[in-house]
Formats: C-alpha cells, structure tokens, sequence
C-alpha cells in the first residue's frame, strides 16, 4: 500500500519531501514491529527459563533431603552365644583346596544363618530396653539390608566376635520417612507404616541423638533393593550405564565420524548418497524406541545376546545416537573453509593428506561437541531399554558387559513406579540428580574440550 | 557481445594472436581446452602457448572463465562436482590433462596461489614446511630449515618473520599472508606458479610488494597471474589474454595487447567502456 503511494513521487515527481513523509509515517509502525519482535523473544526465553527453574526446583527440592538418611549409631555386641560359629576354615596341608573352599563355604553358610535379628535387638535394648521384650518391633527399626552389613563385618574379621562395636546402621525406610514428616502423623493408626511403639522409639532415639540424618552413602555404594528399601542404591545402574556409554563412545563416535568423513569429502554426489543423506537425517528423527524394538528382534532374538545386558543397552543406544554423531561431524566438517582444503590440495597433498592434516583437526571440536551430545543424550535414554529387558529388577553390579544390569534412567523408572511411595519419591528425585550432574558434567566437558582445541583461521 | 553471437552461429571463433617479438620458449602449450560444468560449456576451444620464466596475464570482464581456465593448470577443476576439462595442455611433452597422470605429482611441479590469503592454522615455519615434509624433499630437519629460509628469503618475508617462525601464520597481516602463501608454495619447488587474483584482498602496498615479488620470480619460475587490475597486468606481466564469455579472444606481447588491441571487445574493456 505504501508503495503504490511511493510510486508518483518515485516516478519523477521532484518531491523528496514527500518521500521523506511517507518513510516517516511508517517509521513509527516499524519500531513498533521490532519492539513487539523484541519482547516475543524475551518472554519466550523468560517462559523457558521459569520452566526450567520450576523443574529443577521441584526436583532438588524432593531430592536433596533423600541425600541424607536417618542412621543409627549402636554399640552392637558380637555376641558368642547368638554368633554361634566355629573358627574360620584355614588351608590344612592335608586338605586338597576343593576341601578347604567346601569347608569355608559351610562356614559361611553358618554365618549366614546366624539370628542377625537378635543382635542387632540386643544391641537396640542398651538404648531402648522395652526393645528386649518386643523383638518384631525392634527388627523393623534397622533396614533389614544391614543385617548383611554385620554379618560382612563377621566375616572379613571373625575375631570381633565376643568384642562390642560401635555401628552406624541404617535405620529402616518407615523410620525415615516418619522422621522427615514424609507422612501425615495424624492418620489412624491402622493407616500408618510404623507401630506405634516403633514410633515412639523413633522420636526418642532421634531426640537422643542415636538417630541422626547421615549423609546416605548407601545411594552410591548399594544395589537396588526390594525387600530393604533403604539400603537401596544406584551403584548397579551407575555401572551399567558407564558401561553402555563406554560401548557408545567405542562404537558410535568412530562409526560415525568415519561415515561423516566419507559422506563429506569423498563420496561422489549422486543419487545414491542422496538416499542416505535424507535417511540418515530421518533415521536421526525415529523415536528411540523403535531402536529398542529392532534391538530386541536383531540382538537378543537374532544374534542371541542375553538380556537385561549392557551389550545391548550400548549397541541400541550405539545406533541411536548414530545419526546425531553424523549429523554434528558434517556440520563441522563443512564449516572449515574450503580454502584451507584447496591450500593443501595446491601444495600437492593427497585428498586424504588434506582431510587428515588440514580438515579434521579444524573439525574436531565441533565432532567433539556432537559426540558428547550424543552420548549424554543416550545416558538419559529409557525406552529402548526397556524393550530389551533393562527394566528387570537386577540386584548385582555386572562386571562384563555380558551380565545383566540396571541403567540409570530405567532405575529412576523403575523407583518411581515403587510401592514404597513416600520413601522412594524422594529417592527417585535424587536418582535423577545423579543422572543431571553426569550430564551436566558431560556437557561441561564438551564445552571445555570444545574451547581447548578451537583454533582460529 | 553480437559478435560472439554472429560467431557461435557462424562458426569458431580464432583466437588473435600477435607473437613476442624476442621468441621465448613455450612452458605450457594449451591445446583445444573446452571446460563444461555439466551440461554448460563454460570455455570454448583455448589454445595459448604460455612462455617460460615469463609471467602471463589472463585478463577479462567476470565469469569470462578465466580462472577456469587458470584451474586447468594444476587440475584444481578435479575438485568441482561435474567438472569436466578436455584438451590437451602440453608441459614439455606430458599432457597435464592426461588422467593417468598423478595429480599429486603434477600439484608439486605447479603451485598455486589463492585470490584470499589461506594460510594454514599452523606456525610460520609448519606452513612453509608442510609441502616439502608431505613430498618427503627434505633428507633430515636442518635440510628443512634450509628450505623454509630460502623460500621464505624468495617470498621477502624472512627479514620479517625470522623471529617468530613459531607464530601462528594466521596471525600475520594480509599482504603477509599471501606472500607466506606464496612462499608456501615456492618450497616445494614448482615450475610453474598459478596465481588466482593474488591481490584482489591486499591494500595498495602489500599489492605493491607482492607485485615486486612477482617480477623477481619470474626470472626462476613460469608464472600465470588472472588479475581484475588492468594496471597490475601492465606492470607484471610479460604476455595477457584477453578472455570474454568463455572465448579467448586476444592474446599476445602485454605491450601490444594494452597500446593496440586488435579487436573491439579487448579494447572496450582495457580502455574501461564495459567489464
């Protein structure tokens, strides 16, 4: 409209005045154009930024107090009578070492068998008499994982029986969440987890000091745990997913920068190439868990890998993070200015002298970035995992890659699902502050590895 | 323009050429060259004879093929999708354009330098040394010192940069670049040196001196310069061609090309009436 008003004055009318009328009168509008632009944009960010804020807000704040856990500190008494045990099986000159490896496993088997429950109640009746007469309420204080944490005790040193130890136990989960207020103390008591003696005991211990909140060490150094929930720990989901992120790194990065190279530099621009470009790109848009399903039918199904593995979880999470890898390693690669190329190509260096002298390491930080990216994204992935048996419940940290194991997010997957509601809310909100500081700490990483190669040209 | 045009329906068009009144000896005898870029015939039959230890100008309005055609020389063309040269281009008795021919061989015998500085993001010393080192000339390290003094010697730019030989190259100024480039490409020795618009990025004093550079390699080396400087042209080199619309339209002594063009079109473009 303002231009068939223009046109006169453009025609040849000598009148710059009027030209200079008709910039002016949409010069308000166009401030107000860029002014609106303006704000859009800063609200948007502002959106975004309340967002995350609220997001990571709830979660530390749910979170955090699972950090700490209510811990009991007891004179625990080894006592002969209830450890009732001979001494530990010793290699006999006479004996083949199958004898002696059957004589220590019946040991242990003794050991095992020991009525764990009746020290740790002896040991509760030094601060809590009435727990003498009242053992069921008494075994229900202490996470019952911990019993194993005496009996380990026994058997790396036998000889503490008969001696008292000061022990700092684990205090059940229904005890901690009593004492963090994680559950309404004015419910009938047929409604509660606690017994009532038990939650008398628990607020006088606290009030004493035998109960205090420790820092829960139990969260790195335990497997998870059904029947012992507050022993339950990441360390078997921590391993496993440091070990689908070492298969990534192995499998994925070099796969794909080796194939962004090619597709970059040396292959011929044909139809062909064109195919896999689109594909790559929509393979990189494919929800991951249809990558979890071609897992299950080629890994377990086809090529016979067990279940539950990292193996897998590394080779699905592999392909997924492929197209990423891919994509980034291009990028980077057509970002380094053709001169740089065509100056080595001039002096005569072969196309793989120049990729290799000249192109690559200009490209390297961007392939970095893209490979971390990657991989972080992959750390955080849960539904291809769960198609390959990840989400079984798996109490052992795997050694190979070939065992069965947990993985981070899916173990964040699998507390949020558990019964115990009020105790493992906090514990999956501190699980996926786990799962945020390794990612933030790969991210830190990749901007740092990015800033410490980047050179200038 | 209707000239070509009249051309093209007509018939070829003959190159003019005017021979150098002291004969020198041909380097380069470029034969029937034709460049397409895909379908598009981008130059059209070129034949020149390019003097030895002389520079040769190639001159003409843009997209006149001209760099093309300077391409041609080192085969740089073989790095463009859909690139295809024919002809024979004759260096004492090889055909450049042969495909059996090792491109990495024929790069070391022709150097190129680029129309925007490139040097690596390496040292000084690692941007002289990168040729000889990938080509295996140097026998041991201070033969490789050697050879980047000497080249750096011959580009002018030793006095400058002795010091800080292990500086970043990108950190020189522009006129510097482009003699490190040249330099650059000195130290592997060519016959032949391939300048794209040297100077089209340099200010009038590190055009100058580039300039001076050039008239003081030709004594050693053959060199072709495409330059949009009429002047710069008049001051280098030895011979020009003339190029428009992917023709080669004029070629001969510079002197004559620039005080007695033979056909219209080189003068309306030498004397600045279009291009």
């Amino acid at each position: 409209m303002a231009s068939t008003a223009e046109t006169p004055a453009l025609a040849g009318a000598p009148s710059p005045r009027s030209n200079r009328d008709v910039v002016e009168q949409n010069l308000a509008r166009r401030h107000r154009n860029e002014a609106i632009f303006r704000f859009t944009g800063l609200g948007a960010i502002l959106v975004g930024i309340a967002l995350v804020g609220v997001l990571f807000g709830s979660i530390l704040i749910k979170g955090v107090p699972a950090f700490t856990q209510a811990t009991m500190t007891l004179e625990v008494d080894f006592d002969p009578e209830i450890i009732n045990i001979p001494e530990r099986p010793v290699l006999q000159a006479s004996q083949s070492v199958a004898e002696y490896e059957q004589a220590l496993l019946s040991w242990r088997r003794r050991l095992a068998f020991v009525n764990w429950n009746k020290v740790i109640q002896a040991s509760l009746a030094k601060v809590l008499p009435a727990a003498a007469d009242n053992a069921r309420d008494a075994a229900g204080m202490i996470a019952s994982g911990e019993r194993i944490k005496l009996r380990d005790m026994v058997e790396a040193d036998p000889s503490i029986v008969g001696t008292t130890q000061a022990v700092s136990l684990v205090a059940a989960a229904n005890v901690d969440v009593w004492l963090k207020g994680n559950i309404d103390r004015t419910l009938p008591q047929h409604m509660q987890q606690l017994s009532k003696l038990q939650q008398e005991w628990s607020d006088e211990l606290y009030q004493r000091g035998v109960i205090s909140m420790a820092f829960s060490t139990a969260l790195f150094t335990n497997v998870d745990s059904r029947s012992s929930p507050a022993t339950a720990g990441l360390l078997g989901a921590i391993v496993g997913s440091v070990m689908m992120m070492l298969i990534v790194l192995v499998v994925a990065v070099p796969i794909g920068v080796m194939a962004a190279i090619y597709l970059e530099e040396f292959a011929p621009k044909n139809r062909l190439t064109d195919l896999i470009e689109v594909n790559i790109n929509n393979l990189a848009a494919v929800p991951s868990i249809v990558f979890g399903l071609l897992g299950a039918a080629v890994f377990i199904n086809f090529l016979g890998l067990p279940l539950s593995a990292p193996i897998v979880g590394g080779l699905v999470l592999s392909l997924m993070t492929l197209p990423t890898v891919i994509i980034a390693s291009r990028a980077s690669l057509r970002a380094v200015p053709p001169s740089i190329r065509q100056a080595a190509l001039g002096v005569g260096a072969s196309p793989m002298q120049a990729m290799f002298h000249h192109t690559l390491p200009l490209a390297v930080p961007g392939m970095l970035t893209g490979a971390i990216i990657g991989v972080a994204q992959a750390l955080g992935e849960t539904a291809p995992l769960l198609l390959i048996g990840m989400n079984a419940f798996v109490a052992s940290v795997p050694s190979t890659p070939m065992e069965q194991s947990s993985a981070l997010p899916v173990q964040i997957y699998l507390w949020q699902g558990n019964e115990l509601r009020n105790f493992f809310e906090a514990r999956t909100s501190a699980a996926i502050i786990v799962l945020l500081a390794v990612m933030i700490t790969l991210n830190a990483l990749a901007i740092f590895l990015r800033n410490r190669f980047e050179r200038r040209w | 323009m209707s000239a070509v045009a009249a051309e093209a329906s007509t018939g070829r068009y003959e190159t003019i050429r005017i021979a150098d009144p002291v004969a020198r000896p041909t380097k380069i005898a470029a034969k029937e060259v034709y460049v397409h870029y895909g379908a598009k015939e981008a130059l059209h039959h070129v034949s020149i004879d390019i003097p030895a230890q002389a520079v040769t100008a190639f001159i003409g309005p843009s997209g006149c093929g001209k760099s093309t055609f300077l391409r041609c020389f080192n085969r740089m063309n073989d790095t463009i999708e859909n690139c295809r040269v024919d002809g024979v281009l004759d260096m004492e008795g090889e055909d450049l354009n042969d495909h059996s021919l090792d491109v990495v061989l024929l790069r070391a015998r022709v150097g190129m330098v680029f129309q925007k500085p490139n040097p690596f993001p390496k040292s000084i010393f690692e941007n002289i040394a990168y040729g000889p080192r990938i080509h295996g000339v140097a026998q041991d390290k201070a033969h490789l010192q050697e050879i980047v003094e000497t080249s750096l010697k011959k580009a002018g730019l030793w006095e400058e940069v002795k010091d800080r030989l292990n500086e970043p190259g990108t950190g020189l100024s522009g006129g510097q670049q482009q003699r490190l480039c040249i330099a650059r490409a000195i130290a592997v020795s060519p016959e032949v040196i391939l300048m794209d618009e040297p100077c089209s990025a340099l200010d009038p004093i590190a055009t100058a001196k580039v300039e001076e550079l050039i008239g003081e390699l030709r004594q050693n080396y053959t060199i072709i310069i495409v330059t949009h400087s009429m002047s710069q042209a008049q001051r280098v080199s030895q011979r020009t061609a003339y190029f428009h619309l992917g023709y080669l339209v004029e070629e001969g002594p510079t002197e004559s090309i620039f005080n007695n063009p033979q056909e219209k079109r080189t003068k309306d473009y030498i004397t600045g009436v279009f291009g």
